[in-house]
């Protein structure tokens, strides 16, 4: 702590940051454009100009940028002197001299950082009275808008997009005051990160294309905190909804996992919720014909269904703790399948094992920025967890940061430490079967099958620590490799080790397993983060489910006759025969689902269940994290939380200790009880007890307009609000007026501050946790060794007796090829490819093919080629992609128009 | 005391002033084209719509009886889908006038809405909107609005300079 | 025979009196809007005319509410209580030679009495409504009332003292030479003052004003109830009209008109006067109020009653 003195007051503020930032954290309105606590300070704006004195005695004093201030002991500043306000007006009536006329049409407009900004200054009627410079736009994709002439060149969207990111095609062009921000040619922006521009601009240059379909400024947007379910890191999302249908999603600052920034996927995925594909009313089938129900009717009809006992569950990981939990209580534990291909659940089950019995700890987006040495092996990070990768992103900059410290340049400040470490990087590695978009960052990558990968890991295992199983018939290169990725990693002060399940190999989960255990004996607290490929992977793996292929054998067997599948496609789980099959030997389906799918055509009952924004619900992330996403709306139609029909399913037939299930909170008491595994989770967010001074929490700000009008055309007498008594919020504008706790944040607004910059008002401190804690618990931790550094037996106490043993070398073959699954963050994950938006960038079905192999197999790119795998044979385009392992061909997995089937697998390819 | 007695007969003389009453309906008084009485939607000077559907009118309205939702033609010029008010809970404040941007939105002298039934009160887009600019006949956004529509392309608004040649180098 | 005419004399008298109430509320309407530069009632019927029936009819169909809270039979008995005194004081007035009820030789004493039992329906109806606004109006005019009651009885005993009965038509007729508000003038002006008053009408209509109190005492009634309060009040403006004709201008007496037109004459001048007040005066502060009820109206009438009475005995 250090005492500063601002316009005369005392203050204990912590060292290592910027008077700007000791400001904003101390309360302070202070005007700032170019800075932003993710990009730190370049003093390019000077905005935040404020007078600092040399001692108590100085009276005049001399303007300084407060982002390029350091806090140190004494440093004085005023922030009211008059020369240094004038001089914040000035900058911004420069800044706004060409800025076009544009607020009414302008969609930042109400949430503008240079609104605010420009109000805050004071600088009111524009008196330039010349011509304004203009520009052209681009066409950005579907997903980011651009209009420049809003531009004030302030420069952090390329700082972000660039340096942040990693993007490469967007740059400033031109010069004077015609800087450019833009891509060369128009075109899609290729960074998977882009959407972070709509709040990096503090303009409207960049803002949400998506939006833009059904435009909604921030105080009409009823908004509730949420959770992203389009991959299992679990970012904070803010989504909001006008009109009956969900807007935009934005972020939702949560400081240890997703900080400031979302990907493309969450951000802009939320609109399957508003596809036309859903379903609203509960449906009664027979053979493919269908016919609308009541509720009532077809819980009815359920409930006969259900009655001769003989049901099995099927649960999902895209479903809420609580959905899941309330099917495992209706067909009984020992019925309850998990809706997953078996062997996902195999290495869930491992890998829960792993992080719950081992040494490591699974780290949170926050710890992972700060490893300073990673080892990725065998996940296209960037595909299967976006957001976690734009967390490695940072992680190199850890040692040299190092540099910088030694050369006494604060971190923060940005250009400086980046001319310090000029182009050095630290210490990361990338093994994949092929290329991925991390590789630009990482000093080795590895490029292999799957168990060359995890022959790898276990190479790198024994050399940090030689009882660790060795490895047969290692090339030297690889062996070199070994023990350059070991040294550094043991070198590391926190380094890590990310793997996970996408290529379906145990191998590699042992090795990235063994790796980090190796570390922790050593003393390092490393840590092992393990990729979870849905929102709630983790938490139907915690629910010890039984696997999915024995419930054909269930049914077989007689043991059961109905099915109740939850929010699950069967269909992109297993092989089409074998999903037909097991359908097939069912004498009833029920499916409550929120989208049409496959599964739902089948289904006799098919129950309208709500997905994330129209109910709540609790997922646990890949760290392990239990969090809490609220209702945003009340959803048209006989729309109901899966676990609510569960529950009147439960009712119906005679359970009635679930009638006691009134709210979530309910249903996790129950579960908490129940599974012991699950005992913090009803600690993730408040009760729907909770109150503020006697008030909820609104969800709509305290300037939603319209209320009297907007279903005027309906009834004049407008409806009163809905209630919720299952939650602690509240759906109106009235409810407290202090911050709420931090998993009850709708949304981030304060007084003067209407963008989302406005978080700073929310925070401990600038870029630190929210004030109250950062929202969510950790469920899963390693167990304690007994002894302080000995291993540890089986049970409750830490293992680190290292796992497995190398799989054998991988041989390519002349004739076929193993086909690896390709991940694509814009159409593997199933709910946000029926985003319009999404399904836009969402690539055509195709097989990938390293040039060698091409040539092998006589085909070039864009050649149709008959892949045979598992006995199915597709027609696919071939994209050739250099760099694939030998003897390694790659299928896109999850896409619209290819079937599961159950990779990796060997194939041939041949010419049509 | 002497006051009360001045004050009653000085109120006594009012008997022989002429009465201040307009006998509404038969005589219809005069009303400043500033009364605020029925709201319109104007069009600007080039017959288009002038509502760019910011919403700021929306947010204004104390009573919040203004609904509407903005959406774009295909050449980005923006316009309300739906713009609705519902007259039976506005109090005719003024304050979405003060707040448009385009002067689209303008209260009129006219006061006779009085319906029976209260859902014939809600007026739609249709039913607000006029063929004339209203009290401000020259204004358009649009000219001074720096972003593109069919019609105007970038720097062709009021006081624009021709878009930057952006692959250029040239000082 | 006596009988009957004293029966028609009665329903003719409580005829006239209702209507002249009732027309009054037309009257005062209208002119309060001469007196404020605008029209009144003037839509329904000739001249507006018909608004009181209107009102009336409007007032018969409303919800005749009696609050759940309130103490129902005395709820219901207050506003009866204000017509029945207000109406009783007629029995004694002389309004022209044989027109006349009855003419108790305490009639003036009648008078005053009645019109302190008035004050009951206003205690009680404040009180019985169980709520704040109507028992602080109760206590109010309760207050007021009894304060503007003393010195009212002392005000009118100089007329007692000079025409030597309480009898009202002894009194009239004592005036036939010199009407009293000549040698009265201060007792003419300390009654018209606490009439005004003891009718709480404006400005002394502090138990019910509506800027701080809702309505006072009668917040809660509605319909008939209220109605009855409302016409009581009329009543009562008549009925002071009357008295103050009766007591100090000569009752009937004048030239060549009629006697009961001198009468009528007389008392609409004075109903026309209290109009005016409400037309021009504002209401004073509650403590004003009982402060020149006490320190200033009761010693003047004191002084009043002492003056006359040793001019009276001078003389005899
Ligand atoms: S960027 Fe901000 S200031 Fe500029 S037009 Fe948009 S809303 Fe207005
Ligand atoms: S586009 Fe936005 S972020 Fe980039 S320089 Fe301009 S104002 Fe700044
Ligand atoms: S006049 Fe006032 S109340 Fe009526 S619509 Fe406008 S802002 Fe709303
Ligand atoms: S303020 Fe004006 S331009 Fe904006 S939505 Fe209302 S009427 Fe339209
Ligand atoms: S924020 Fe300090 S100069 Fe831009």
């Amino acid at each position: 702590m250090t005492k500063i003195f601002v316009d005369g007051r005392p203050f204990d503020v912590p060292e290592n940051q910027s008077m700007l930032q000791a400001c904003l954290t101390l309360g302070f309105d202070l005007p700032y454009f170019c800075w932003h606590p993710a990009l730190g300070s370049v003093g390019a704006c000077r905005q935040c100009a404020v007078k600092q004195y040399r001692d108590e005695k100085d009276s005049r004093g001399r303007i300084v940028m407060s982002c390029m201030t350091p806090v140190a002991e004494g440093v004085r500043i005023s922030i009211r002197d008059a020369e240094s306000v004038s001089f914040r007006a000035a900058v911004i009536e420069g800044l706004m001299q060409s800025h076009p006329h544009d607020c009414p049409v302008c969609d930042e407009g109400g949430e503008c950082h240079l609104q605010d900004m420009t109000v805050m200054t004071g600088h009111a009627y524009r008196r330039y009275r010349f011509s304004k410079r203009t520009f052209r736009n681009q066409n950005l994709g579907p997903l980011v808008n651009h209009e420049m002439n809003r531009c004030i060149q302030c420069y952090r969207c390329v700082r972000y997009y660039r340096e942040y990111a990693g993007g490469h095609d967007l740059k400033e062009f031109v010069l004077r005051n015609l800087v450019y921000f833009g891509r060369q040619n128009d075109g899609v922006l290729e960074n998977e990160f882009a959407g972070n521009l709509v709040e990096i601009c503090p303009t409207g240059v960049f803002t949400d294309k998506t939006l833009k379909q059904h435009y909604t400024r921030k105080w009409d947007l009823q908004l509730a905190p949420s959770v992203c379910v389009h991959c299992g890191i679990g970012c904070n999302t803010s989504p909001g909804e006008r009109y009956g249908t969900l807007r935009r999603i934005v972020n939702r600052y949560n400081g240890e996992v997703n900080g400031y920034f979302l990907c493309d996927r969450g951000r802009f995925g939320y609109e399957f919720v508003n596809s036309p594909e859903r379903l609203r009313q509960p449906r009664l089938q027979k053979g493919g014909q269908g016919e609308t129900a009541d509720g009532p009717v077809a819980l009815v009809h359920a409930r006969k269904l259900l009655d001769g006992g003989k049901v099995i569950g099927i649960g999902s990981p895209r479903a809420s703790l609580e959905a899941n939990f309330a099917l495992r209580t209706l067909v009984g534990q020992e019925r309850f399948f998990a809706g997953v291909e078996d062997e996902e659940h195999r290495l869930t089950a491992r890998m829960l094992e792993i992080l719950r019995s081992g040494l490591a700890r699974s780290p949170s987006l926050g710890e992972i920025e700060k490893a300073d040495a990673v080892l990725v092996l065998g996940e296209d990070v960037t595909q299967t967890a976006p957001r976690m990768a734009l967390s490695l992103r940072q992680s190199v900059r850890q040692q040299p940061f190092e540099l910088v410290d030694k050369l006494q340049i604060p971190r923060w400040l940005d250009h400086a430490a980046r001319e310090a470490v000029q182009d050095a990087k630290g210490p990361f590695f990338v093994a994949a079967p092929h290329p991925t978009k991390l590789d630009d960052v990482a000093a080795a990558t590895y490029r292999a099958s799957p168990d060359d990968l995890a022959r790898l890991g276990f190479a790198v295992a024994h050399a940090i620590d030689s009882s660790a199983p060795d490895v047969p018939q290692l090339t030297d290169g690889v062996r070199a490799l070994a023990g350059r990725i070991a040294e550094a990693l043991k070198n590391a002060k926190r380094p890590l080790v990310v793997s996970g399940p996408s290529l379906k190999c145990e191998a590699l989960i042992q090795a990235a397993a063994n790796v980090a255990w190796a570390l922790c004996r050593a003393g390092k607290p490393a840590a092992l983060s393990f990729t979870a490929p849905e929102c709630n992977t983790l938490g139907l793996g915690l629910m010890a489910a039984r696997p999915l292929g024995e419930a054909q054998q269930a049914l077989k067997s007689g043991e059961a006759d109905t099915i109740v599948i939850l929010e699950n496609d069967l269909y992109r789980r297993a092989p089409r025969e074998q999903v037909d099959a097991l359908l097939a030997s069912a004498r009833h389906l029920i499916v409550l689902d929120y989208l049409e799918t496959s599964t739902t055509h089948k289904a006799e009952v098919v129950f309208p269940s709500a997905p994330f924004a129209e109910c709540e619900g609790t997922f646990i992330s890949n760290e392990g994290r239990a969090q809490r996403a609220f209702q945003v709306y009340v959803p048209e139609g006989g729309i109901r939380a899966a676990w609510q029909w569960l529950r009147d399913l439960l009712i119906a037939s005679g359970a009635n200790g679930a009638a006691a299930w009134q709210g979530v909170d309910d249903v996790l008491k129950t579960l908490a009880g129940s599974l012991p595994a699950f005992s913090a989770v009803p600690q993730a967010a408040p009760s729907a007890a909770f109150r503020m001074a006697g008030e909820k929490v609104a969800r709509e700000p305290h300037r939603y307009s319209g209320r009297t009008a907007m279903h005027a055309n309906i009834n004049v007498s407008e409806p009163k609000p809905p209630d919720d008594p299952e939650s602690p919020l509240s759906f109106s504008m009235e409810g407290v007026s202090e911050q709420p706790p931090p998993a009850l944040i709708p949304f981030f607004w304060s007084p003067g501050w209407n963008s989302i910059q406005s978080v700073n008002k929310f925070q401990q401190e600038i870029a630190g946790p929210l004030r109250g804690g950062d929202p969510g618990v950790r469920v899963i931790e390693p167990a304690k060794p007994t002894e302080p550094d000995g291993p540890a037996g089986p049970d409750g106490n830490a293992r680190a007796d290292f796992l497995g043993a190398p799989p054998a070398v991988f041989e390519p073959q002349p004739d076929r090829v193993l086909l690896v699954p390709i991940y694509h963050v814009f159409g593997s994950d199933e709910t946000s490819q029926r985003a319009p938006a999404i399904r836009e960038l969402t690539p055509k079905p195709y097989v990938a093919l390293d040039s060698e192999a091409a040539r092998r197999f006589g085909l070039n790119d864009g050649d149709l080629a008959e892949v045979a795998v598992n006995g199915a044979v597709e027609r696919l385009p071939v994209k050739v992609r250099d760099g694939m392992a030998a003897g390694v061909a790659g299928l896109p997995v999850g896409l619209p128009g290819i079937e599961n089937c159950r990779l990796p697998a060997w194939a041939r390819i041949t010419r049509p | 005391m002497f006051s009360i007695i001045r004050t009653l007969w000085n109120v006594l003389l009012h008997s022989f002033q002429p009465r201040v009453t307009i006998q509404y309906p038969e005589e219809k008084p005069y009303l400043a084209p500033r009364y605020r009485g029925r709201i319109i939607l104007s069009r600007d000077p080039d017959g288009g719509e002038r509502c760019v559907a910011c919403y700021l009118c929306a947010v204004a309205c104390p009573v919040d009886c203004i609904a509407l939702q903005a959406t774009e033609d295909p050449t980005g010029r923006r316009y309300a889908e739906f713009f609705r008010i519902n007259f039976s809970r506005c109090i005719f404040c003024g304050l979405c006038e003060e707040a448009c941007p385009t002067y689209a939105i303008q209260l009129t002298p006219d006061f006779e809405i009085c319906e029976y039934d209260r859902q014939k009160l809600v007026y739609e887009k249709e039913d607000l909107t006029i063929s004339g600019p209203g009290k401000y006949p020259g204004y358009n956004f649009w000219r001074v609005a720096g972003v593109k529509i069919g019609g105007k392309d970038k720097g062709q608004a009021e006081r624009e300079e021709p878009p930057a040649e952006i692959h250029s180098l040239l000082p | 025979m006596e009988i009957v005419i004293h029966i028609v004399t009665v329903l003719v008298v409580l005829f006239v009196v209702l209507n002249i109430a009732a027309g009054l509320i037309w009257v005062e309407r209208r002119l309060l809007a001469l007196w404020q530069d605008r029209y009144g009632p003037n839509r329904v019927g000739p001249l507006g005319l018909m608004q009181v029936a209107a009102d009336t009819i409007k007032l018969f169909f409303k919800e005749d509410w009696v609050p759940p809270f309130a103490d129902k039979g005395v709820f219901i008995l207050a506003p009866a209580i204000v017509m029945l005194t207000v109406l009783m004081s007629f029995t004694v007035l002389p309004f022209a030679p044989g027109m006349q009820i009855t003419d108790l030789n305490i009639g003036l004493l009648f008078v005053l009495a009645m019109s302190s039992l008035g004050v009951y329906s206003v205690v009680l109806g404040g009180w019985s409504s169980d709520n704040k606004y109507s028992l602080l109006g109760g206590l109010r005019a309760a207050a007021q009332m009894l304060g503007y009651e003393v010195f009212m009885g002392l005000a009118l005993m100089g007329v007692v003292l000079m025409a030597g009965s309480f009898s009202l038509r002894a009194i009239v007729d004592a005036q036939s030479k010199m009407w009293f508000i000549v040698p009265q003038f201060v007792g003419f002006v300390l009654f018209l003052i606490a009439g005004a008053a003891e009718m709480r009408r404006l400005p002394f209509d502090i138990p019910e004003a509506e800027s701080e109190l809702v309505a006072g005492f009668h917040s809660e009634y509605s319909g008939m109830k209220f109605g009855m309060f409302f016409v009581g009040e009329y009543v009562g403006v008549v009925l002071i009209s009357a008295l103050i004709s009766i007591l100090f201008l000569g009752g009937w007496h004048g030239p060549l008109l009629p006697p009961i037109v001198w009468f009528l004459i007389k008392m609409f001048a004075f109903i026309a006067f209290f109009i005016l007040l409400r037309a021009g005066l504002p209401r004073p502060r509650f403590d004003q109020l009982m402060s020149w009820g006490w320190k200033i109206m009761l010693p003047l009438a004191l002084a009043n009653l002492l003056v006359t009475g040793a001019i009276v005995l001078a003389v005899k």
